[in-house]
Formats: structure tokens, sequence, C-alpha cells
């Protein structure tokens, strides 16, 4: 608010108090954008000359072919939905020692520290560059693909399942410990039953992002529906690449839908 | 509460039978899916890869260690290059998804019949194909380059944005609304003065996350030819360069966590 004496008029706090920063922000964002857009270096003869090159995959997304690579597509989409089936159940069940080891509650400092890297290792790197080693390692196919994904979901369910482990009723674990049951009847009785529908939950929306991921991995070769899709762009064959993307849609709404509404039934 | 009688003695159980047993049959049913799923992915497995994987993975090793350090300084155009595709991307994405949002929101929609129903729809479009998938498209229709990448992670953004953004509008508080309308305010000064104030720090949360994704995704779109780091990673992992693999993953590496970093601090002094 400004001076009284000087105006009685009322005008709005900013978002930022403090002027100085307010205004080092603006500056700094216009001197970006300045740069960042001096350095595109976007050639627009390529750009106009695409666009009629996107009327084709518009027309190939509204015209879709589902027929002449079939035998293609439902291999791609095979590969795809299996590999997320078993990679979810693998990452999950790895993903219990793990999480159950980063909870600070239930164990011990060094294997504490050694859970918590393996988490931090496996969140750092994106499903991408995992999927390029492992193709690396293992050869072409679902099989990398299917490592990448068990890999990517040991980080994830691991790190959250840690997180809720550190949330839970104390109360309950201490009542279990005090009819003097051993650590692993502590974490049956008073730590598994807190946690379970969650876990339950967790596991499904990670099923639903496997299967978004395992449309991605496919480009580096890791097989699955991406591979088929890029297949069908390199070969300019639009109508099915159209195909592909409609179909990769309808199962990740599918799979949106479902996991959300058995996610509320389970909770 | 169920019991089971044994020896005469009422003894507690936490199920009655048939949930249990309903609950013994989804786990099968789990079992038998998963045993399927691995026969069906794994028919086209070549197991002599799997098995020479050790050695294939030392010899990896043995080849991308030491990094090629030298390297990096072909690596600094490429970052910047990364870093303006995910912050003009996000920038873009904003710029597109804020109207969605408004459009989307119960509170604030035109018209809950058709328009609602359609800003729903783009939401869900573009957040359900990833970054890399529009980056593939684009680069067929405009060409390799920095601006299929930046018009992709826009694309993407829109969905996440607008999603957490639309959230963010149904959730403000009424009374505030109603009291600015309560002056007399038009349609305009009630979205500036009532709407806005309430959603400013999580529009600012939200942005500063997206962008904190979007450098995690922009650094492999050049992968598929949409510039950046990842076309570099390409041309490397071509040549079966992997010494410069290695430099450019802890490039990338370095990046992301930076950025996480960043967007936590930025975050925490917003909210």
């Amino acid at each position: 608010m400004s001076t009284p004496a000087a105006s009685t008029r009322w005008t709005r706090p900013p978002l930022i108090g403090n002027p100085w920063l307010r205004w080092g922000l603006y500056l700094g964002v216009a001197l970006y954008l300045i740069a960042a857009v001096s350095t595109l270096d976007v050639n627009w003869l390529r750009v106009l000359d695409g666009l009629s090159n996107g009327w084709r995959v518009l027309e190939g997304f509204f015209a879709p072919d589902f027929t002449t690579r079939s035998r293609d597509i439902w291999q791609g989409m095979e590969e795809s939905l299996t590999m997320t089936v078993t990679s979810t159940v693998v990452g999950c069940l790895i993903s219990i020692p793990i999480g159950l080891g980063a909870a600070r509650n239930v164990a011990p400092l060094p294997v504490y520290a050694v859970c918590r890297s393996i988490i931090a290792v496996s969140r750092a790197f994106q499903e991408i560059i995992i999927a390029i080693l492992f193709v690396a390692m293992f050869g072409f196919g679902p099989f990398a693909g299917f490592l990448t994904l068990s890999f990517a979901t040991i980080g994830f369910m691991a790190k959250l399942l840690a997180e809720d482990i550190e949330d839970i009723q104390e109360a309950q674990a201490e009542a279990i410990r005090a009819t003097g049951a051993s650590w692993w009847q502590v974490v049956n009785y008073g730590i598994q039953p807190q946690v379970m529908p969650r876990l339950i939950g967790l596991s499904l929306y990670r099923l639903d992002i496997n299967f978004r991921e395992s449309a991605v991995i496919g480009i580096v070769g890791a097989g699955g529906i991406g591979a088929t899709l890029n297949t069908a762009m390199s070969r300019y064959d639009y109508d099915t690449a159209g195909a592909i993307l409609i179909m990769i849609i309808a199962v990740v709404l599918v799979a949106e839908y479902a996991s959300s509404h058995l996610r509320k039934w389970v909770q | 509460m169920p019991v089971t009688a044994l020896d005469g003695r009422v003894v507690w159980r936490r199920r009655t039978p048939l949930a249990q047993w309903a609950i013994w049959c989804g786990w099968f049913a789990l079992g038998v899916l998963f045993v399927l799923s691995w026969q069906v992915m794994n028919k086209n497995t070549i197991w002599l890869f799997v098995e020479d994987a050790p050695r294939q993975a030392a010899d990896l090793l043995s080849r991308a260690w030491p990094p090629r350090w030298s390297y990096l300084d072909s690596l600094w155009v490429p970052l910047w290059d990364t870093l303006n595709i995910a912050t003009l991307g996000t920038a873009l994405g904003i710029v597109l998804a804020t109207p969605i949002a408004f459009l989307a929101a119960r509170n604030t929609t035109p018209s809950v019949a058709i328009l609602r129903p359609v800003a729903l729809l783009i939401i869900v479009a573009t957040r359900s194909i990833n970054s890399l998938i529009w980056a593939l498209l684009l680069v067929a229709i405009i060409g390799p380059g920095l601006l299929a990448g930046i018009i992709a992670i826009a694309l993407r953004s829109i969905g996440f944005i607008g999603k957490l953004l639309y959230e963010a509008i149904e959730e403000i508080d009424e009374a505030q609304v109603e009291a600015v309308r309560a002056t007399g305010a038009s349609r305009w000064q009630i979205m500036d003065y009532a709407v806005w104030p309430q959603i400013a720090p999580a529009f600012a949360g939200i942005s500063v996350f997206r962008w904190d994704i979007n450098i995690r995704e922009s650094t492999i779109l050049g992968l598929v030819g949409a510039g950046g780091i990842g076309l570099q990673l390409q041309s490397s992992l071509a040549r079966l360069a992997w010494a410069e693999v290695t430099v450019i993953f802890i490039v990338i590496l370095a990046t992301v966590v930076i950025s996480e970093w960043v967007s936590a601090k930025v975050r925490a002094a917003i909210i």
C-alpha cells in the first residue's frame, strides 16, 4: 500500500514483496528471453515447407489405417501390454523390501543409507537413458524394456512406500511391539495393514505409468508399440502412425480411468 | 465379526471364509496373468544375449570409463539449447494452458455444456502423449531442430499445467468472489481481483514444477532429432563412442539435479 499522505487510493500488494527482487526478476527474465530467442535459429522456410507435411499427418490421424500393418501393430501392442504387467509385478515385489529398508522408523541407519541410495540412483535417470543402457547389454526387444520399467518402478514405488511407512500411526506398531512381537511380527501386524491399501493403489497407478512409458522406450529399441510407431514414422506411413497414436491414447485413457476407479474401490 | 469354531472354542478371524477365498483367487489370477504375460513377452527373446549380458556390461564399462572430458567443450552449446527448449517450451505451455484451465474449471467456464468438455478433452489428449512422441511427430512435420522440441514440450505441458491449474481454480474460496461481485465488478474484474490472487501462488508453483520436469524431458528429445543435448547423445551412441556417452550422462545428471534443487527452493519460497 502506498503512503496514505501521498494518495488514499488503494493498490493491491504485488506477489513478490521486495521491489528490488521483483524488478530484478523481471529484468532477468527479459534478458534471458532476448538471449534465448536470438540463439534459436529456426529455419522458417523448412517450417513453412513442413506445414503441408503436417496436413498429411493430420489426415493420417483422421483416416487411420489399422489393417495394412495390423500384424506389426498387434505385436507392438502385445509386447507393450505384457511388458507393462510383468515389469509392474516384478518392480513392486522388489520395491517392498527396499521401501521397508528406506523407512527410518523400521530400518537401522546402514540399511537405510543403502536403500535410499538405490532409490536415488533409480530416480535420477529417466527411463529412456536406462533403456539405452539395457538395450546395449541385453539386446533389442521387450526383455530390455521389461528390465528398464522394473528398474524405474523400484525407485518410484520404494520412495513412496518408504514415506508412507514413515507416516504410519506409531501407536499401532507400538501396541504390537508391547505384546513382545519380533521385528517381522511388528511389520506384518503393525505396519502392513496400515500401508497395504495405499501400496495397492500405488501399484495400479504405476501400472498406468508403465504403459505410457512402454510406448516411448521402443524408440531406442526396447520393444513395444513405440518401436512400431517409430518404424511407421520413418516409413512416412502416417496412416499407420495415426492408428497407433489413437490406440495409445485409447489404452492410456482406459488404463487411467480403470486405475483411478480401482484405487477408489480399494481405498 | 468372522469367527471359526476350533475344538469347541470360538476363534477370531480377520475375514469371512468367502472374503478369504475371493482374495486368494484374486492373487492367483494375478499370478496366472504374470506367467502368461512373461511367456508371451519372451517368445522372441534370445536368451543367449541375456546370458551374455554380464560380459557385455563389463565390456561396456571398460569402453565407457574413463569419460572423455575433452568432449565437454562441445557440449555447452547443446546444453544451452536444451535449457532453452525446456524454458521456452514451458513458457509457451503456460500461455496455452492458462485459458484452457479457466475454460475447464467449473466455476469460471462460460459454458458447462460445450466449452468445458472440449477443454477437458484437450487436457486429457495432450497429457496422454509423451513429449518424445510429440517430438517424433513434430520433427516429421516442421523438420528437425529446436522449434520442434519447444512445441513438443509446450504441447505436453498443456495437459499437465491445465489439469493442476483447473483443479486449483475449482478449489478457490467462493466468498471472495462473491464479495468482489457484490461491489458491482465486471466478469474480468472478478477474474483479476478475486480469482487470480487466490491461484497465483499455485500457478507459480505448478509452472516451476513443470519447468523442472521439462528440463528432464528436453535432455532426451534430441534422440528423435528435436535439438538439444540429446542430439549429441544420439550421434555418440551411433558412433559407439561410449566414453563420450558417459560425459553426456554426467552432464544430464548434473543439470537434472541442479534444476530439481532450484525448483524445490523456488517452490519452498512461494508456498
